[in-house]
C-alpha cells in the first residue's frame, strides 16, 4: 500500500509539483449543487515490446504515456475533459471544461476524502519492463524461434514477441475515494506459417499476466506457446472444409469461454441495461440460461489478465454472480449506471486510458464447472462439431446474435473427434444458446492471458473461461454443404 | 495562431527532434509528430448525455545504428521527455539486430518543391449548444421516422482538428493539417427480445458538406424498422448482394493481401499474384492520394515518400502491391509510397443502380451487415455472421439474421458477377455494391 502510494506521488504527483491537497483544490472547484460526481484519473505508463521475424530482432519500441483525465457528472449528463499534461494550469483547464455540463454558479459543496478499505493489491508492484535484462529478452525471443523451427521442417515463418505495461494511476472522486494501483501487465506471443505443397496455414499461441517476464520461464511456459503454435499450424494443413448448417457443437475448456463474453457478458454490462438496449434488459431473476449454467465475473484472481485491485473508478473488485442456475442474477456496474440505476458499484468501471471515459465491462468471466467428464460430452455427440480454439467474437447486444470464430475444431461422428476442419464462424442468440447447454464439464480453465475486449472503440485486458459444453445446436458457417 | 503559424511550430519540433537524436548518435531519424483537438457531444432520448472536449498530442521517433533499428513514443511534450524518448529509442536500436532492409526511405523518394494543396483543414466553430442541437435534430428525426422506434442509442456531433508533421535526417519536413467532423445516431425498433439497432453517419472534412442532420436521423430510422422481425434462411449456396457499405470491406480484405507486410511474411493468399488475374477483366482498382478534401489523401506516406495515383489492378490483373520502403525492400522491389495504407481507393463498377443490382441478384441475400473477424488472411477462407434481405424476384422479400456466408476470398474476387454505381462519398475506400456468385449462406 505505501509502496503503491510513494510510486503514485514519485511518477504522477512530484514531477508536476502537485500533492493531494492541490489534486483535491481541483476536485472541489469542480462541485456545485448540480454537480452529482466528479473525479480526477491520473495515469502514468511505460510499455515496450520487442518483435523477431526472419530469426532477428528487428525493431522494439518503447512508450511512456501520461495524462490525467477529469469527470463531472450531474444526472445523466457526463462532463469529460483531459490533459497530457499534469500540471496545475492543465488540470484546472480540464476541469473547467468538463464542469461546464451542470451550470451553476453556486458554491463548492464539501467533500470529505477517505482513501478508506483499500484492498491488498492482487499484484506485484515492481517494475515488469526491467525484471529481464534486454539481451534476455532478446535471448528468449531467439530461443522460442529456433525450437519452433527445430520441431518441424514444415515451419516457414516465425514471428515472436514480448511486450510489458507498467501503469502507476490514482482516483480521487467526489464520493471520498482515493486510490492508487499500480498494474503490471506482460505478454508473450508465437505465430507460426507452416506450408506443405501448396497449402499455407498459421498457428499462434501465447499468454500472460499481471506478473513479471519471469512468468515465461516457469516451466518453459513460453516455449509451450511455440509447440502450440506449431502443432496448431500443422493440425490446419491437414483440415477439410468446415460443415454448414446448424448442429450440435461441443466447446472445449478454456479461451472457448469467449462464448460467455459475447453471449451473455456484454448484454449484461449496466449501461446497456439502464438504457433498455440489451436483449437482458428487465430480465432479472428470468431464466436467461439452462438451469446447468453459473457464469461470473471475477476481477480479484491474482495475476489474471482481466484483474484490478481497483477498477479505474477506485471501486474494489470482486466476484459478480451474472447467471446462477440458469437465472440471471445480476449486472456489471460502473459508478455512473450503479447510480442511476441504484444499486452498488461492482468494481467493473473500466477505461483504456486517461483520455477515455470509464463504463461498465468486464474483467475474468468464466463459467464454473459441472458434473460431466469431458469424454461423455464428446461421446453424446452423433454428428457435430468439437471446437477448441478461437480468434475473436462480436455481439449485437440489442438483437443478441453473436458470432466468434474456430481456429482449431474437429468434426465429431458417432461420439468420435475426426477430422479438424478449416476456420468457420459459428453464429447464435446470446438467450437460445443459452438455454441449449446440455452438459457442462468437470474440467474449468482460464485462458491463458490474451484476451482484449473492444467496446465503444475502447480496448482493455480481459480474461475468460470455462468448462468443456455442450450445446445442442448452433449454426457453423462452413462452406461443406 | 494561423494555420502557418501551427504548421511551422509543428515542423520546428521535428526539426529539433532530429537535432537532438543526431547529437546523441544516430546515423539516421526519422520523427513523426502529431496534435488534435476536437469536440464531441452526445444526446440521447433529447438530452446531453455526454460532452467530451479531446486534445491530444504526441511524438514517435525511429532511430538507425547502422542497420540496427529501435523506436519509442510519448504523450509527453516536454524537453526532458524529447531527450529521454530519443534515448530509449537509441537503447534498442544497440540491441536490436543488423537488417539489411532497415534504414529511412532513399532521399529522392521524397516530395520535391510545395506540396500539392489537399485542402483539407476546414474547421468548423462548433460550440456545445450547437453540436447538442445538431445531434437532437439528427435523434429526433431518427425517433420520428416510424412508430416502431422505441429507443434510441444517442445521437453523436463530432468536430477535430489535427496536425500531423513528418521529418526524417534526409532534410525532407512536412506538415498536414486536416479536419473531420461527422454526425452519426443509432436507434432501436421494437421491444423485448424482437428489437433491432441500427445507425447512420455522415462525415466530412468540410462541415457545409455534412448530410442534413434530418436525413441522417431518417435513414437510421429506416434502417433499423426495415430489420424488424428477421429470421435465419434455410443453408443453401446462393449469390450473395454486398451492400456498398460491406463490400468495401471486402476491398480492405484485398489490400491487406497485397501489402507488404503480409507477403514478406508469407501471410498472405495472393502470394506472387502481381501480372496474374485476381479479379474479372472489367474491373480496374486505383488509389487517388490527392484528391482534394477526400478523407484518404496525403501528399506523403509515412516513410516521408511522396505518394502518387496508381492502378492496383487493371484489366482484372493485380499491377501493384502496396508497400513501404521496408517491405520493398524485402521483397526487392520499390516502394508505392503505401507505409501507413492506401490513400482513397476507388474501384470501377457496371452501371448499374442499386435496383438493377437486386434485380441482377434475383434470388439470394441482399447484405447489409457482417459480424465477426472470420476472415483468414493466410488461406483467404472466408467466414462471417451476416444480417440483410432475402431477395426473391429481384425485390427484397424479408430482413434475415443468425446466419454465416462462406467461401474463399480468392475465388470471391473472381466471382464478382457486378458491381453498381450505388458508391458512397467520402471514404478512403470508395465502393459500389458488389455481386458474388457461389457463396455458402448458413443458417437454420
Amino acid at each position: 500500500m505505501t509502496e503503491a502510494w510513494d510510486l503514485a506521488r514519485q511518477r504522477l504527483l512530484a514531477p508536476a509539483e502537485l500533492d493531494e491537497r492541490a489534486l483535491e483544490q481541483v476536485l472541489h472547484s469542480m462541485l456545485g449543487p448540480r454537480i452529482d460526481y466528479a473525479d480526477l484519473y491520473l495515469q502514468y505508463s511505460r510499455s515496450e515490446s520487442w518483435v523477431l521475424e526472419d530469426g532477428i530482432v528487428r525493431d522494439g519500441h518503447f512508450a511512456i504515456d501520461q495524462g490525467v483525465g477529469v469527470r463531472a457528472v450531474s444526472g445523466e449528463k457526463t462532463g469529460f475533459a483531459y490533459s497530457d499534461e499534469l500540471l496545475r494550469p492543465a488540470l484546472e483547464q480540464a476541469a473547467g471544461a468538463a464542469r461546464q455540463i451542470a451550470r451553476s454558479g453556486s458554491t463548492p459543496g464539501a467533500v470529505a476524502i477517505s482513501g478508506k478499505g483499500t484492498p491488498a493489491p492482487l499484484y506485484a508492484g515492481d517494475d515488469p519492463l526491467v525484471s529481464m535484462a534486454d539481451a534476455d529478452k532478446i535471448a528468449l525471443l531467439h530461443r522460442l524461434d529456433r525450437h519452433a523451427r527445430a520441431l518441424d521442417p514444415c515451419v516457414s515463418q516465425v514471428t515472436a514477441s514480448l511486450a510489458a505495461v507498467h501503469e502507476v494511476i490514482l482516483v480521487l472522486a467526489s464520493d471520498g475515494t482515493l486510490a492508487v494501483d499500480v498494474r503490471p501487465l506482460v505478454r508473450c506471443n508465437v505465430s507460426v506459417i507452416a506450408e506443405r505443397g501448396d497449402r499455407r496455414e498459421r498457428g499462434s499461441a501465447g499468454g500472460g499476466g499481471r506478473l513479471d517476464y519471469g512468468m515465461f520461464l516457469a516451466g518453459d511456459q513460453a516455449l509451450g506457446w511455440a509447440d502450440e503454435a506449431v502443432r496448431s499450424a500443422l493440425l490446419n494443413l491437414e483440415a477439410v472444409p468446415a460443415p454448414a448448417g446448424s448442429m450440435p457443437v461441443v466447446l472445449g475448456p478454456g479461451w472457448p469461454g469467449v462464448l460467455l463474453h459475447e453471449a451473455v457478458g456484454h448484454g449484461l454490462e449496466g449501461d446497456f441495461n439502464r438504457k433498455g438496449t440489451s436483449t437482458f434488459s428487465g430480465r432479472m431473476g428470468e431464466q436467461v440460461a439452462s438451469k446447468h449454467c453459473t457464469v461470473v465475473d471475477e476481477g480479484c484472481m491474482p495475476n489474471r489478465r482481466g484483474s484490478l485491485t481497483v477498477d479505474d473508478e477506485g471501486t474494489p473488485t470482486g466476484r459478480t454472480v451474472l447467471i446462477e442456475n440458469g437465472i440471471l442474477k445480476g449486472y456489471m456496474q460502473d459508478k455512473h449506471n450503479a447510480r442511476l440505476m441504484g444499486v452498488a458499484p461492482t468494481g467493473n468501471g473500466r477505461r483504456q486510458s486517461y483520455a477515455h471515459l470509464p463504463m461498465p465491462r468486464m474483467t475474468n468471466t468464466y463459467m464454473l464447472a459441472g458434473a460431466h467428464d469431458p469424454a461423455e460430452i464428446l461421446a453424446s455427440v452423433e454428428r457435430g462439431l468439437y471446437a477448441v480454439n478461437f480468434g475473436g467474437g462480436q455481439v449485437d447486444i440489442t438483437s443478441g446474435k453473436f458470432v466468434f470464430s474456430t481456429t482449431e475444431a474437429y468434426l465429431i461422428e458417432n461420439g468420435k473427434v475426426k477430422a479438424p476442419v478449416r476456420g468457420a464462424t459459428l453464429i447464435g442468440n446470446g438467450p437460445d444458446v443459452m438455454n441449449r447447454i446440455s452438459m457442462v464439464g468437470n474440467d474449468l480453465a482460464l485462458d491463458s492471458g490474451i484476451g482484449v475486449c473492444g467496446k465503444d472503440g475502447q480496448s482493455v485486458p480481459v480474461g475468460v473461461g470455462q468448462p468443456t459444453l455442450r450445446v445442442d445446436a448452433v449454426t457453423v458457417g462452413g462452406t461443406a454443404h | 495562431m494561423t494555420q502557418q503559424q501551427e504548421r511551422a511550430s509543428l515542423e520546428d519540433r521535428v526539426a529539433r527532434i532530429l537535432e537532438v537524436a543526431k547529437q546523441r548518435g544516430a546515423d539516421a531519424a526519422e520523427v513523426a509528430v502529431s496534435r488534435s483537438e476536437g469536440l464531441a457531444v452526445t444526446v440521447r432520448r433529447g438530452e446531453v448525455e455526454t460532452v467530451e472536449q479531446t486534445r491530444d498530442q504526441g511524438f514517435g521517433i525511429s532511430v538507425y545504428l547502422g542497420r540496427c533499428k529501435g523506436s519509442a513514443s510519448t504523450s509527453d511534450s516536454s524537453p526532458d521527455a524529447i531527450e529521454a524518448t530519443v534515448a530509449k529509442a537509441l537503447n534498442i536500436a544497440r540491441f536490436t539486430a543488423e537488417d539489411p532492409a532497415a534504414g529511412l526511405a532513399d532521399a529522392e523518394l521524397m516530395p520535391t518543391g510545395v506540396l500539392p494543396e489537399l485542402d483539407l483543414f476546414h474547421p468548423w466553430a462548433l460550440d456545445v449548444a450547437a453540436a447538442t442541437e445538431l445531434a437532437q435534430a439528427c435523434e429526433a428525426a431518427a425517433l420520428n421516422a416510424d412508430a416502431r422506434i422505441s429507443n434510441s442509442e444517442g445521437a453523436t456531433t463530432s468536430s477535430s482538428r489535427s496536425w500531423r508533421g513528418y521529418g526524417n535526417s534526409h532534410g525532407f519536413i512536412g506538415s498536414e493539417p486536416a479536419t473531420r467532423h461527422g454526425l452519426s445516431v443509432s436507434v432501436i425498433a421494437g421491444r423485448d427480445s424482437g428489437m433491432q439497432r441500427d445507425y447512420a453517419y455522415t462525415v466530412d472534412r468540410v462541415p457545409e458538406a455534412l448530410e442534413a442532420a434530418a436525413a441522417v436521423g431518417r435513414r437510421a430510422g429506416e434502417r433499423a424498422v426495415a430489420r424488424l422481425g428477421a429470421r435465419p434462411v434455410p443453408t443453401a449456396r446462393v449469390p450473395v448482394l454486398f451492400g456498398h457499405d460491406v463490400a468495401s470491406g471486402l476491398l480492405g480484405h484485398f489490400i491487406a493481401a497485397i501489402s507488404g507486410g503480409n507477403l514478406y511474411r508469407r501471410s498472405s493468399f495472393l502470394l506472387d499474384a502481381l501480372g496474374n488475374e485476381v479479379f474479372p477483366e472489367r474491373v480496374t482498382i486505383e488509389e487517388c492520394p490527392h484528391l482534394p478534401r477526400a478523407l484518404g489523401s496525403a501528399a506523403f506516406d509515412s516513410d516521408g515518400v511522396a505518394t502518387r495515383a496508381k492502378r492496383l489492378v487493371e484489366g482484372g490483373v493485380l499491377a501493384s502491391y502496396v508497400l513501404s520502403a521496408y517491405s520493398a525492400r524485402r521483397l526487392k522491389l520499390a516502394t508505392t509510397g503505401n507505409a501507413g495504407g492506401i490513400h482513397n481507393l476507388r474501384i470501377s463498377d457496371d452501371g448499374l443502380d442499386f435496383e438493377a443490382m437486386l434485380a441482377r441478384l434475383g434470388r439470394g441475400l441482399l447484405v447489409t451487415e457482417l459480424m465477426g473477424q472470420g476472415v483468414n488472411g493466410v488461406t483467404g477462407d472466408y467466414s462471417r455472421g451476416a444480417a440483410g434481405f432475402w431477395v426473391e424476384d429481384g425485390a427484397i422479400a424479408y430482413p434475415v439474421q443468425e446466419v454465416t456466408i462462406a467461401g474463399n476470398l480468392k475465388d470471391m474476387y473472381l466471382n464478382i458477377d457486378a458491381i453498381g454505381n450505388d458508391a458512397v462519398r467520402p471514404g478512403n475506400i470508395v465502393c459500389g455494391s458488389m455481386l458474388v456468385d457461389g457463396m455458402t449462406v448458413s443458417g437454420a
